[in-house]
């Protein structure tokens, strides 16, 4: 399945084209286009650099200090990697966790969920999706929204909010949060915590399924480019269920091919390295993963939404249920590959989200006090979520002081960095090829990485950064034309 | 909870810094926070972020002065502080927003023009994961904290020479000269 724009023949020959965000540490990432004299596009790559030091950071570190540390890792889905950490260690710890720790780190799950796809829906995709690829950037971003949807924008930093809130009450803090711990939490919710967020979930469920209706709208309105824009065929992996139903904490993991033939299924988490490898590839900092079953070339897979809502049987709240079924009659029986059909699953899974913590809320477990189990201890763990953009697998080694002296982790974008390759191989593909390049068309590009709204290993945020550069260049290495777009 | 109203005790001003005190001279947001914090300057609230969203723009809800803090590395050494517009940021991903962009987020979302807003941006030189704040850096912090005392202090001047006139909820000129 790997796509032939992966490598050209002879590079030294082609017009080169960087689309580049200049940051200054890590997090970069980085599109180069290879053309040849007459435009046609022959070679397309993905640059992520993936999250580096991390080892060197930890080691040595007390076992219980991770799921503090690793929050510092990524600035926009820390309860993501606070609860990844906390899973593998209560595995150390030999800990069978409590009601109420699991259902208070759910509800703490459901929240980042919750914040993460509202801000993404809502400020990143609905400007292209709402305005089309080829508008101005001036009315390509949330002004535009705002003026001509204004229960849009103000729905979208509102829901942000809430799940916000949520992280808040169970991590008892917004940012640094310290809820969760080596075999539980050290909090629950009090009544009146409780009270504040039941309030206002009945509303913010209305505004989830509020989404799923407009990114279906916008579906139906322009089958044949949702249908199409950067679609690409591959297997699907992520955690469900015991039923195979779709959960988003915790599970085992299921594979599917690109027809969604099942190819394994509930397979233990804490094997995880017998189902998946990470290749290395000389162009890239990041790894590929793919399934050992399948090899490299045919093994690569999609996480993240669109893979999670057609791997599981079924979502088990009824909104998000019908919202899924609906989904899928789009596919008439096939499964949906088109990257653009992200958006729609992610909505989905905001309405599962809400309606997952409008079902926690109404249990009395949340106010328990049994929060903290112990066990056999054990020197290693693994821990594995669905985090708002795909699966993300912990796994921490200690020696017999307590210290931890390996630590590995897989995060969503590491399992997508083929499918986002493919996904704007497929757009330069179709859009670009044998044309002359515009902002318009360039966005095409950005669109398709916008879907995935990869990680970048951001959670340093300094002033100063520009964040998209693209630069044309000749074959003889000469920097011909340069655009560059300031802010964040 | 889920509206565009200012809670009644909201302090007029707010310092919003932003970083992640493990990655070397990031560090310079939160740790000019915590030191002006201590002072514990009246009408001031202090608040720290790995980095800035759009809900953040409800943070500004009934502020009459914001001052960002963040680090940069295209600012010359030891800082600058400037006056800050709403703008909107051109990006692929939602992983940050830049000061300017919740100015804009907040104006989206409640229809106002945001509270008189300034960025206070300190010189930073190196971001590894798990290294200190270097010299360099510590050097200009330094300078930012004394910079930020006396914009909070000239803030509260002006509030409080504004305060017989002036009516609440409304923005007011914080008076700063542009470094």
């Amino acid at each position: 399945m790997t796509s032939d724009l992966e490598t050209a023949p002879h590079p030294e020959t082609l017009r080169r084209v960087a689309i580049e965000p200049l940051s200054r540490v890590e997090g970069h990432g980085k599109v180069t286009l290879l053309l040849d004299a007459d435009d046609r596009v022959q070679q397309v790559r993905l640059h992520i650099v993936e999250f580096r030091g991390f080892e060197k950071f930890i080691q040595g570190r007390p076992y219980w200090e991770v799921p503090v540390m690793v929050q510092r890792l990524c600035g926009i889905c820390p309860v993501s990697h606070h609860l990844a950490a906390s899973k593998a260690l209560d595995q150390i710890v030999g800990a069978k966790i409590t009601p109420t720790a699991e259902k208070i780190r759910r509800l703490m799950h459901y929240g980042q969920i919750l914040q993460s796809h509202a801000l993404h829906f809502f400020h990143l995709a609905s400007p292209d999706l709402l305005f089309g690829f080829d508008t101005e950037i001036a009315r390509r971003n949330i002004v535009g929204v705002a003026a001509e949807y204004p229960e849009v924008a103000r729905q979208g930093v509102l829901l942000r909010k809430y799940g916000q809130e949520v992280i808040r009450h169970t991590a008892g803090k917004r940012i640094h949060g310290t809820g969760s711990v080596p075999g539980g939490v050290n909090k629950s919710l009090s009544a009146a915590e409780r009270a504040e967020l039941l309030a206002d979930i009945y509303r913010v469920i209305g505004w989830a399924r509020g989404a799923v209706d407009l990114v279906r709208r916008l579906h139906e309105a322009q089958p044949e480019l949702y249908e199409v824009f950067g679609s690409f065929r591959s297997n699907l992996l992520s955690l469900v269920g015991p039923s195979g139903e779709m959960d988003l904490y915790d599970g085992k993991l299921r594979a599917r091919d690109a027809d969604r033939a099942l190819l394994f299924d509930q397979f233990g988490t804490n094997r995880y390295w017998e189902a998946i490898v990470e290749e290395t590839k000389p162009w890239s900092y990041m790894k590929f993963p793919y399934l050992r079953a399948l090899g490299p070339e045919a093994g690569w897979y999609k996480v993240g939404p669109l893979a999670r809502v057609q791997n599981c049987d079924q979502i088990p709240t009824p909104f998000a249920e019908a919202a899924r079924r609906e989904f899928l009659d789009t596919g008439h029986g096939q499964p949906i590959h088109a990257t653009l059909a992200y958006h729609w699953a992610r909505m989905v899974e905001l309405l599962f989200a809400a309606e997952s913590i409008k079902e926690l809320l109404h249990d009395d477990d949340i106010e328990g006090h049994d929060l903290v189990a112990r066990g056999e201890r054990a020197e290693r763990g693994v821990g594995v979520l669905e985090a708002p953009r795909g699966t993300l697998i912990h796994h921490y080694r200690i020696n017999e002081d307590d210290q931890i002296v390996r630590a590995n982790l897989i995060v969503s974008t590491t399992h997508n960095n083929q499918a986002m390759n493919e996904a704007i191989r497929q757009v330069a593909r179709r859009y670009l090829d044998g044309r002359k390049l515009t902002e318009g068309l360039l966005n095409r590009i950005e669109v398709a990485i916008r879907a995935f709204d990869p990680c970048l290993s951001c959670a340093t945020h300094a002033l100063g950064k520009m964040p998209l550069a693209v630069e044309l260049v000749d074959a003889g290495g000469v920097t011909v034309d340069r655009l560059v777009r300031d802010g964040c | 909870m889920l509206s565009l109203q200012a809670a009644p005790d909201t302090a007029p001003l707010l310092l919003l810094a932003v970083g992640n005190a493990s990655r070397g001279d990031d560090a310079l947001g939160p740790l000019l926070a915590e030191r002006i914090e201590a002072l514990r300057l009246p009408g001031l609230e202090v608040q720290t972020e790995y980095q800035l969203q759009i809900e953040n723009a409800l943070d500004l809800l009934g502020r009459r002065a914001v001052l960002f803090v963040d680090a940069s590395v295209s600012v010359a050494a030891p800082y600058a502080l400037t006056e800050l517009r709403p703008a909107r940021d051109a990006s692929f991903s939602t992983h940050a927003q830049s000061p300017a962009a919740v100015l804009q987020s907040y104006f989206d979302t409640v229809g106002q023009a945001p509270p008189p807003s300034w960025q206070l941006a300190i010189r930073g030189e190196a971001f590894e994961l798990g290294e200190p704040l270097s010299a360099a850096a510590e050097a200009n912090l330094i300078e930012s904290v004394n910079a930020a005392r006396e914009w909070v202090g000239r803030a509260l001047e002006n509030l409080r020479a504004e305060s017989g006139s002036h009516q609440s909820g409304t923005p007011i000129d914080v008076g700063l000269v542009k470094v």
